[in-house]
């Protein structure tokens, strides 16, 4: 077991020293996702007002929109110099393969959430403080379902020409229950009286579909990648 | 591992036939060309040879055991250096071989990389990032790459390509040392010139077909052109 975390931990530190170096996927990501989020805020903020619970919503477009941007760039890196065949040829678990190149996209989603939920409440006038805790949380369990369906559906259509337009596709209608949860989750949070009860509902409802997503991912990625 | 066996193997992607009917063995200290015209199927065998892919029919035995009954522990005494030379361009020469001497969980792997650093003659550029160096630079770190954990079984896709004299000359004595270490290799080139002065065996591959070689002493050049010639038209098959 410490073997499979190694590997995972050392796929990760690649992953992020990369970006670190190119800052390719977090610029392009966030000047994305802010893009976004401005945009709405032009059609949807009248005399410095929004229009009223709107904010989970404009969040979640942002996260799901951006997220997708960066899931294809992490492994088009891998196809760039191919590789993800010496990744393949490791004697190490290919799951394990699977889980570092997941933390390594998650955490760069994570780092622009940071940017994107407050600029979200304070153009959309969102009380994003109220609850930081159970936001957190429920950006975390959003973020890791969309990437656990996310990461191998990149890695299965790293070899497709048609990857850019296949992945959403596969991906949104796979992660419409992520989606719905996150949303609903973080609007009983921001409204004006916030439902704890309601939160804590589709929180628990996003860590089942996160262990869901998580184990099927890691049953079918070696199949998926090796023929 | 001291024996490497191809039986009866084929491949196909949907309907169309990448390889069929391959056999051939190879012994410790043999080097093995695959030769053919592109499309002929070398690419496709070295990536079942490296476990990548699996066969539609045939198997390929190492040693004793297939790839399904050894998993980690073929793939662990595998190399493959591929015509993409399988090197993060964003990241130094040093965390390049770091980084995959961890991935294969080898002991100590600061100094191995340090001496693999010294073999290929970059050690003082070890620090540079890869996407600075030339062909020739980067397929010495690739080669390394591939042989950082002492594989038994060498592949090698178009190791030739864009390589000036010396560097084809450190290759082909780097294969040498391998050879004489007792390292089974197989490599898909079209420098037959060289081939030919490497190779121990010569597989000639049309349409994923192998082709009889009548070794009759000629060179390399003239066998593969007689081969290419006494293969039925190209998709007729």
């Amino acid at each position: 077991m410490s073997a499979f975390f190694r590997v995972a931990w050392i796929v990760m530190k690649k992953d992020l020293t990369v970006e670190v170096r190119s800052l390719e996927i977090l610029s392009t990501t966030i000047f994305f996702a802010v893009t976004v989020v401005l945009m709405f805020s032009f059609g949807l903020v009248v005399e410095g007002r929004a229009v009223q619970d709107v904010a989970p919503a404009i969040l979640w477009i942002a996260i799901a929109f951006s997220g997708t941007l960066a899931l294809g760039r992490t492994f088009e890196r891998e196809r760039h110099n191919d590789t993800l065949r010496a990744l393949l040829l490791a004697p190490s678990d290919r799951p394990a393969l699977y889980v570092g190149k997941l933390a390594g996209i998650l955490l760069l989603l994570l780092l622009v959430e940071l940017m994107l939920v407050p600029l979200v409440g304070l153009l959309f006038n969102a009380p994003i403080f109220a609850h930081p805790g159970r936001l957190i949380l429920l950006l975390i369990g959003g973020s890791l379902g969309f990437c656990a369906v996310g990461t191998v559906f990149a890695a299965m259509l790293v070899r497709a020409r048609s990857r850019d337009v296949l992945l959403p596709i596969m991906l949104y209608p796979m992660t419409v229950p992520v989606m719905i949860a996150g949303v609903r989750g973080t609007a009983a949070l921001l409204q004006p009286t916030p439902d704890l009860a309601m939160a804590q509902f589709w929180l628990a409802l996003l860590g089942t579909f996160d262990v869901v997503f998580v184990v099927l991912a890691l049953w079918t990625f070696e199949p998926v990648m090796t023929d | 591992m001291n024996r490497l066996s191809v039986i009866d193997v084929a491949r196909y992607f949907g309907r169309r036939k990448a390889l069929s009917q391959v056999s051939f063995t190879c012994e410790a200290g043999e080097i093995i060309g695959l030769l053919g015209p592109n499309g002929a199927g070398k690419s496709t065998l070295l990536n079942i040879l490296a476990t990548l892919l699996s066969p539609s029919k045939g198997r390929v035995v190492y040693g004793e055991r297939s790839a399904e009954d050894g998993g980690a522990e073929i793939r662990a005494q595998i190399g493959m250096l591929g015509h993409d030379l399988f090197l993060y361009p964003e990241l130094t020469a040093r965390e390049n071989l770091t980084f995959f001497g961890q991935l294969y969980g080898l002991a100590d792997v600061a100094r191995k990389v340090a001496a693999a650093l010294e073999q290929s003659g970059l050690a003082a550029r070890a620090d540079e990032l890869v996407s600075r160096f030339s062909r020739g630079m980067r397929q010495r770190v690739a080669l390394e790459r591939a042989l950082l954990h002492h594989p038994r079984l060498i592949l090698l896709d178009e190791p030739f390509t864009g390589l000036d004299q010396d560097s084809v000359s450190a290759l082909v004595s780097r294969l040498r040392e391998q050879q004489r270490a007792g390292c089974l290799i197989v490599l898909a080139t079209h420098d037959l010139d060289i081939a030919d002065t490497v190779l121990t065996k010569a597989l000639f591959l049309i349409d994923g077909k192998p082709v009889a070689d009548h070794s009759d002493g000629r060179a390399l050049r003239d066998r593969y052109h007689a081969a290419v010639r006494s293969a039925p038209a190209r998709g007729g098959s």
